[in-house]
């Protein structure tokens, strides 16, 4: 795994900083998050920190630190949907799945991933699960949408 | 080039180039900081110390924007009280209300700009959930929910230090200042060294506090308490008892311990003449062997564990010798209990240091014989102050008095320790003598004694031209270990994490300003010009620790008690 995320990185010849967000979505894309391991190479890379790379990573919410669960909750964070509640949402799936925002749980089932505006304003607040959209979520409905997958597992 | 500039409608002298607050804290006037941090570039984050500028449609942060001839500058109009205020105010709207059990009560940057400002109600609330503690780490504590997000840390660290702990990060959707992958400070590459403690304006970062278990220990009947301070002790408290800064107050110090409790007072200079004898005869060996040169000096355990983490290649470089505090501890453990037929298990060990990462090199495994430590309890001098506040004790009016035998007696060398590139000249007396039966000519070796953060001498001992280095502060050491490979000439390298040593150190009460450091320094160097034992060897109780004790210890007895071993560290870099 290493050696490809090194393939990666070397594409880009030259240790601008300016190639430091491309890289890292190279990696999240070929891997779905961004490892420990990958950043290590990244800040070898660059001559920077790792707490640096992370730090700026964390700051774009594309990326993710572990790899997606199973089921990967999209929550939209966007305007639209924060003025109708995305809030509450995150807090109420955080509770059940006892993860934070970014987190997947320990059994790998489920992540939860906060995100920008999805494009479905007129519907929020809106969260995907693995590309399944639901809209207009409620405190109830998502209570069942979990529990829905939950059952799926058992 | 001075130019002229007004001010509150006076005209006021600057130099061209400077920024405003520079020139106005020369003519004496106030403007509050917060992001700020003397001699850094700045960033102009915070923006608390705006000012307002004729013919400038927006307030200039005077931090960061230089003077020009003939401006005029207002710094306490109402319309910047009232931008700041305004600052100050969304500030604390995220601020949790707890100043009263508060590590900074009293001492705090915020709290004194609410106070400055009048400001004398929440005015914005902002319900946010509560971010936990960081207490993973046995000298530091991070404190998320009180951090300003002002950046000061996070500087300190990268450029002084060259580490990087800290970076600004997003998580869970809120700012935060995080180690990498946002993981518990006791396995991130934090070397411990307390300058970032030093400049937070806030309780966000502070030591582990011990003066609970402090208090414990001493209450407990049957337990012989023995405490210890290090050489720069004596000359960093007076400031926080509004006495001159600097001063020596070694015996007002003794006679406070003792009216506190404890049972036995000890100086642990004592036990750093002992490791500047022992360094210096391996130093010796390492010569005659040609083997593992330079030597790197062991009594920074910040600088020790940078070299764990980022030099594992030359950890058998670093000298196998204990730090002081180390060797004082064991000695008292293993040497003093059983002369006095004290049994180890009821004695308690406290070391009062300048220093934050003594609380961790006190807890490491190394420094353990069958699971007791050397050191049970180590604290600051700052917690040194609050606990002499808390048995109520006026230093200004009680009587010197002398540590307790048999280690009480002490060298001007030993002090030196407390200075940068005074290890190496410690180190140096004892090399001259052991090597030629002589001492020095001159004692005092001026190259060692400036404020340069990197200095080098050569100095004919013998028929050794022996080579020394002198370093302080991370980021300037690891510079230097990079030169190594193409340097033959080096055979002692002292290095110290804190910028000018322990004296700077990051357990120093939290107001020292610059001028105080060295008053701290000059009183240092006073000593070792008055004292008449000035060599580490002419320690009469250590000349007898070694003839009664250390000389008939076997190989392995003298293995623990005087010396110690490292390893790679793993950690994210
Ligand atoms: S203790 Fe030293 S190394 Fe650790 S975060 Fe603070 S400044 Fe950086
Ligand atoms: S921890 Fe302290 S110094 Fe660091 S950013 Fe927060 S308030 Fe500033
Ligand atoms: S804000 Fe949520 S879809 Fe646009
Ligand atoms: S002190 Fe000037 S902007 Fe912070």
């Amino acid at each position: 795994m290493l050696k490809n995320i090194d393939t990666i990185i070397n594409k880009f010849t030259n240790s601008n900083r300016d190639n430091l967000i491309p890289i890292l979505q190279e990696i999240q894309n070929t891997y779905g998050y961004l490892s420990e391991d990958s950043i290590v190479s990244v800040s070898k890379h660059f001559d920077l920190p790792t707490s640096k790379i992370y730090g700026i990573a964390t700051f774009y919410d594309q990326f993710i630190f572990q790899p997606k669960g199973k089921y990967h909750i999209l929550l939209c964070n966007g305007t639209s949907c924060h003025v109708s509640g995305s809030k509450k949402i995150l807090k109420e799936i955080e509770k059940i799945l006892k993860i934070k925002d970014g987190e997947t749980t320990s059994d790998g089932i489920f992540s939860i991933q906060s995100v920008n505006c999805m494009g479905a304003c007129s519907l929020s607040p809106v969260i995907s699960v693995n590309g399944k959209f639901y809209s207009k979520v409620n405190l109830i409905e998502i209570k069942k949408i979990i529990k829905f997958y939950q059952t799926k597992e058992k | 080039m001075i130019i002229d500039i007004e001010v509150n409608n006076k005209t006021i002298k600057a130099k061209r180039g400077e920024t405003i607050l520079s020139a106005l804290n020369s003519n004496g006037i106030k403007v509050p900081t917060l992001c700020h941090i003397d001699g850094f570039v700045p960033t102009g984050a915070c923006r608390i110390c705006v000012v307002e500028v004729e013919g400038k449609p927006n307030l200039i942060p005077s931090c960061s924007y230089p003077v020009e001839e003939w401006m005029k500058i207002k710094t306490h109009s109402q319309r910047v009280i009232k931008a700041r205020k305004t600052i100050v105010e969304l500030l604390l709207a995220n601020h949790p209300n707890d100043c009263l059990y508060c590590e900074r009560n009293g001492n705090c940057e915020l709290q004194k700009l609410a106070e400055e400002l009048n400001i004398r109600e929440r005015k914005y609330s902002n319900e946010r959930e509560k971010l936990k503690i960081d207490p993973s780490c046995s000298s530091i504590i991070k404190e998320s929910d009180k951090c300003i997000l002002c950046g000061r840390c996070i500087r300190v660290c990268e450029e002084i230090q060259g580490i990087t702990t800290y970076d600004f990060a997003k998580i869970n959707n809120r700012h935060i200042i995080s180690t990498s992958f946002n993981k518990p400070l006791n396995i991130s590459n934090c070397i411990l060294c307390g300058q970032c403690i030093m400049v937070c304006p806030t309780g966000a970062l502070h030591e582990r506090n011990n003066i609970d278990k402090i208090q414990q220990a001493l209450n407990v009947i049957n337990k012989h308490v023995v405490v210890f301070y290090s050489p720069t002790i004596s000359v960093s408290l007076a400031e926080e008892f509004n006495m001159k800064p600097g001063k020596n107050i070694s015996g007002i110090i003794n006679a406070a311990l003792r009216k506190i409790g404890f049972n036995k007072v000890f100086d642990s200079t004592f036990a750093t003449d002992v490791y500047i004898i022992e360094q210096t005869k391996e130093l010796i060996y390492r010569i005659e062997n040609n083997i593992n040169l330079p030597l790197f000096t062991s009594n920074c355990p910040a600088w020790i564990k940078y070299a764990e983490e980022y030099f594992p290649e030359i950890l058998t470089n670093i000298s196998k010798c204990k730090s002081p505090q180390q060797i004082m501890g064991s000695i008292v453990k293993e040497i003093y209990s059983e002369e006095n037929n004290i049994p180890v298990n009821d004695i308690i060990t406290v070391s009062i240091e300048p220093c934050t990462a003594k609380k961790f090199e006190s807890q490491r495994e190394e420094m353990t014989n069958n699971g007791i430590s050397d050191v049970d309890i180590a604290i600051t001098t700052r917690e040194l102050a609050q606990l002499i506040r808390l048995h109520g004790i006026d230093l200004q009016n009680i009587e010197e008095e002398i540590a307790d035998f048999p280690y009480h007696t002490r060298s001007s060398a030993g002090k030196l320790t407390s200075i940068s590139g005074g290890t190496a000249e410690a180190i140096l007396r004892t090399l001259n003598y052991k090597i030629t039966g002589k001492e020095l000519e001159d004692l005092k070796i001026s190259e060692l004694r400036n404020n340069k953060s990197v200095k080098e001498i050569k100095i004919k001992i013998g028929k050794t031209n022996v080579g020394i280095a002198v370093i302080s502060s991370m980021s300037k050491a690891g510079d230097f270990i990079k030169t190594l490979p193409k340097r033959k000439d080096l055979h002692l390298i002292e290095i110290m994490a804190c910028p000018c040593g322990c004296v700077n150190g990051g357990g120093q009460p939290i107001k020292a300003d610059t001028k105080d450091i060295k008053s701290r320094i000059k009183s240092i160097y006073d000593i070792d010009r008055k004292e008449l034992i000035k060599v580490a060897h002419k320690n009469p109780q250590v000349i007898e620790l070694y003839s009664k004790h250390l000389d008939n210890l076997s190989e392995e007895e003298k293995q623990k008690v005087l010396f110690t071993n490292y390893s790679k560290r793993d950690v994210l870099l």
